[in-house]
């Protein structure tokens, strides 16, 4: 048997864990260090109520002390607050939409066969992929070249809803083709119509699926930066938006305040839903 | 009763007619996507062929000068663009394939808790993370000034604001993307099919080479596309790790629309971009495994 040198190297015995650990470690340090320097007092006195909170202060790599000043700032920002708004008006109108309409098409494209379909199904995943400063470039021209209406909130809320369809439709897809089709032919059989099926055995078989694509959406509409920066106005300025302006000033530490927040909500509403689906199944 | 026999009248009706039941469940994503996707970037395609005018306005004269000007002016940052994404799409592989390998045959129960652990990052903000990574990485952050602190250099060492600072930064990133859909398809191996190949003789290595790559192709593809891609035509990375030095075409575009009003330049410069990147997906599209995307979320 030729032994070289390669499998001298152990893989997957010693080596490979020390990796995964390592690589764990770099995904997860610089969250943490941002997440324990957002308590780091600024050493001096910082004027809390000052309308913007990344009025530059410089973040401090020394490490002064425990203080939550920075996070006192963050409330006192008003415009900080109204980006926050409009952000959560977008999602909230965005996602909702766009699960109804990609649950829809996962359906279609699922249950029937037609002219075009594969077209259609490749143009879906086309948008997923295709970078988002092609797609917010795209829309900008659109919008203001195009149609001529003005940038806001409006044009933010179609913009999410057209790349959150894809993403929708393809979770639900992966999910009915999973599922069993005997139980709706059942349902048919037994005297429920097209609709009572959908509505009765269809639905509460992908509540899962959809339950999944929302978690997904939720979070890539509210944090999407490039698409909503091509196609914001003035005074639609969504949360990501801020943040950018923030960093371009440069590394303030209202930012690792705010980041802190933003990582904590996520992580919860992940684990909120994965042990509501354990919950669910036991 | 009125109102079910309307309903059962219309049911029937749609059940003789198929293609409009068809048409009527699938009509809003059509329009949307159709309106909102499709015809924007034909509209972008479009103004790549006009003439730019003395204000930055758009002339509706066709014109190919914009993308004479993009061939011989650009190819440094559309070369820089496909090595960058080249070489994070090579190491995100690397990195990826052990550690997915590692979570889907040694994770025993803890499986999905580490591939949860991969995925949450990325379901925070991209822009955070990259604050996150400045903050640590920047010449005046925790690292330089650790190890300033414990004097073992003198002076910063660059890691951001140079090529290899964003090349990190890309690779932190995209990661999740190479991991998910690889290890899916790592996950659905056959384990007997690996032990054979050890009982038959085959080196550890070898078998890695000759039995679990092939054997892994779908993901492999998968992932590759995924990281690629969008990596090619990143924005805000190069934008604020690399500031002015290292532009990506992503930063070239946005450019040529927010700063120099160069509408014609910047559509063209796009559209260069979206070919490479359709040319990509046709190839992907084509080849017959697509697995893994999207199955991994759901557990």
């Amino acid at each position: 048997m030729k032994r070289n040198i390669f499998s001298r190297l152990a893989l997957g015995n010693k080596l490979l864990p020390i990796f995964v650990i390592l690589v764990f470690t770099v995904t997860y340090a610089p969250l943490i260090v941002m997440m324990i320097y957002s308590f780091n007092s600024p050493g001096h006195d910082v004027q809390i109520e000052s309308g913007y909170a990344h009025e530059y202060v410089r973040a401090s790599e020394k490490w002064n002390g425990f203080s939550p000043v920075w996070y006192k700032r963050i409330l006192s920002d008003k415009h900080l607050l109204r980006a926050l708004v409009v952000s959560v008006i977008v999602t909230f109108t965005a996602v909702p939409v766009s699960i109804v309409i990609g649950t829809m098409t996962a359906f279609a494209l699922y249950r029937f066969k037609f002219w075009g379909k594969w077209i259609f199904e490749q143009t879906l995943l086309s948008t997923l992929l295709i970078p988002e400063v092609v797609i917010g470039i795209s829309l900008l021209l659109f919008f203001v070249g195009f149609l001529q209406i003005k940038l806001g909130i409006r044009t933010i809320f179609i913009s999410h809803v057209a790349f959150t369809i894809p993403l929708v439709t393809l979770v639900v897809i992966a999910r009915m083709q999973r599922m069993d089709p005997t139980l709706e032919e059942a349902a048919m059989d037994l005297g429920a119509d097209e609709i009572a099926t959908f509505r009765k055995v269809t639905l509460p078989l992908l509540m899962p699926a959809i339950l999944a694509a929302t978690l997904l959406a939720f979070p890539w509409s509210f944090n999407d930066f490039v698409i909503s920066y091509f196609v914001a106005g003035p005074g639609s300025t969504t949360l990501p938006i801020y943040i950018y302006s923030m960093l371009k000033v440069g590394v303030s530490p209202v930012v690792n305040a705010l980041g802190t927040v933003i990582v904590m909500f996520s992580i919860i509403l992940v684990l909120g839903a994965s042990l509501m689906q354990r919950l669910r199944k036991s | 009763m009125n109102y079910l026999e309307r309903k059962h009248r219309f049911l029937f009706f749609l059940r003789r007619h198929q293609p409009l039941k068809i048409c009527l469940i699938l009509s809003p994503s059509v329009i949307w996507v159709f309106l909102f996707s499709f015809i924007p970037l034909l509209i972008m395609i479009y103004h790549s062929f006009m003439t730019k005018g003395p204000l930055g306005q758009v002339l509706h004269i066709f014109t190919l000068a914009n993308y004479e000007k993009l061939s011989f002016l650009y190819l440094g940052v559309f070369w820089r663009s496909i090595r960058l994404a080249g070489m994070t799409t090579f190491f995100c592989f690397i990195i990826g394939y052990a550690v997915a390998y590692w979570i889907a045959i040694y994770g025993g129960r803890w499986k999905n808790l580490f591939i949860f652990l991969i995925v949450i990052p990325s379901w925070s903000s991209l822009l955070v993370r990259i604050y996150a990574w400045l903050f640590l990485f920047r010449d005046s952050g925790i690292i330089n000034y650790l190890l300033m602190q414990s004097s073992l250099i003198d002076s910063p060492i660059p890691m951001t604001f140079n090529e290899v600072g964003v090349l990190g930064c890309l690779i932190y990133t995209y990661l999740p993307f190479m991991i998910l859909p690889l290890y899916a398809s790592i996950a659905r191996l056959d384990q007997s099919v690996l032990e054979a190949a050890l009982d038959l003789g085959a080196s550890p290595f070898n078998r890695l080479l000759k039995v679990t790559i092939p054997l892994t192709k779908g993901g492999i593809i998968s992932g590759v596309i995924l990281t690629f891609i969008p990596a090619i035509g990143e924005y805000i990375i190069p934008d604020l790790v690399g500031g002015a030095k290292v532009t990506m075409m992503g930063n070239l575009i946005a450019d040529k629309f927010l700063s120099f009003r160069n509408w014609p330049l910047g559509s063209a410069i796009t559209t260069a971009l979206l070919i490479i990147i359709l040319l990509l997906i046709f190839v992907y599209a084509k080849s017959e495994k697509q697995s893994g995307l999207f199955e991994v979320q759901e557990s």
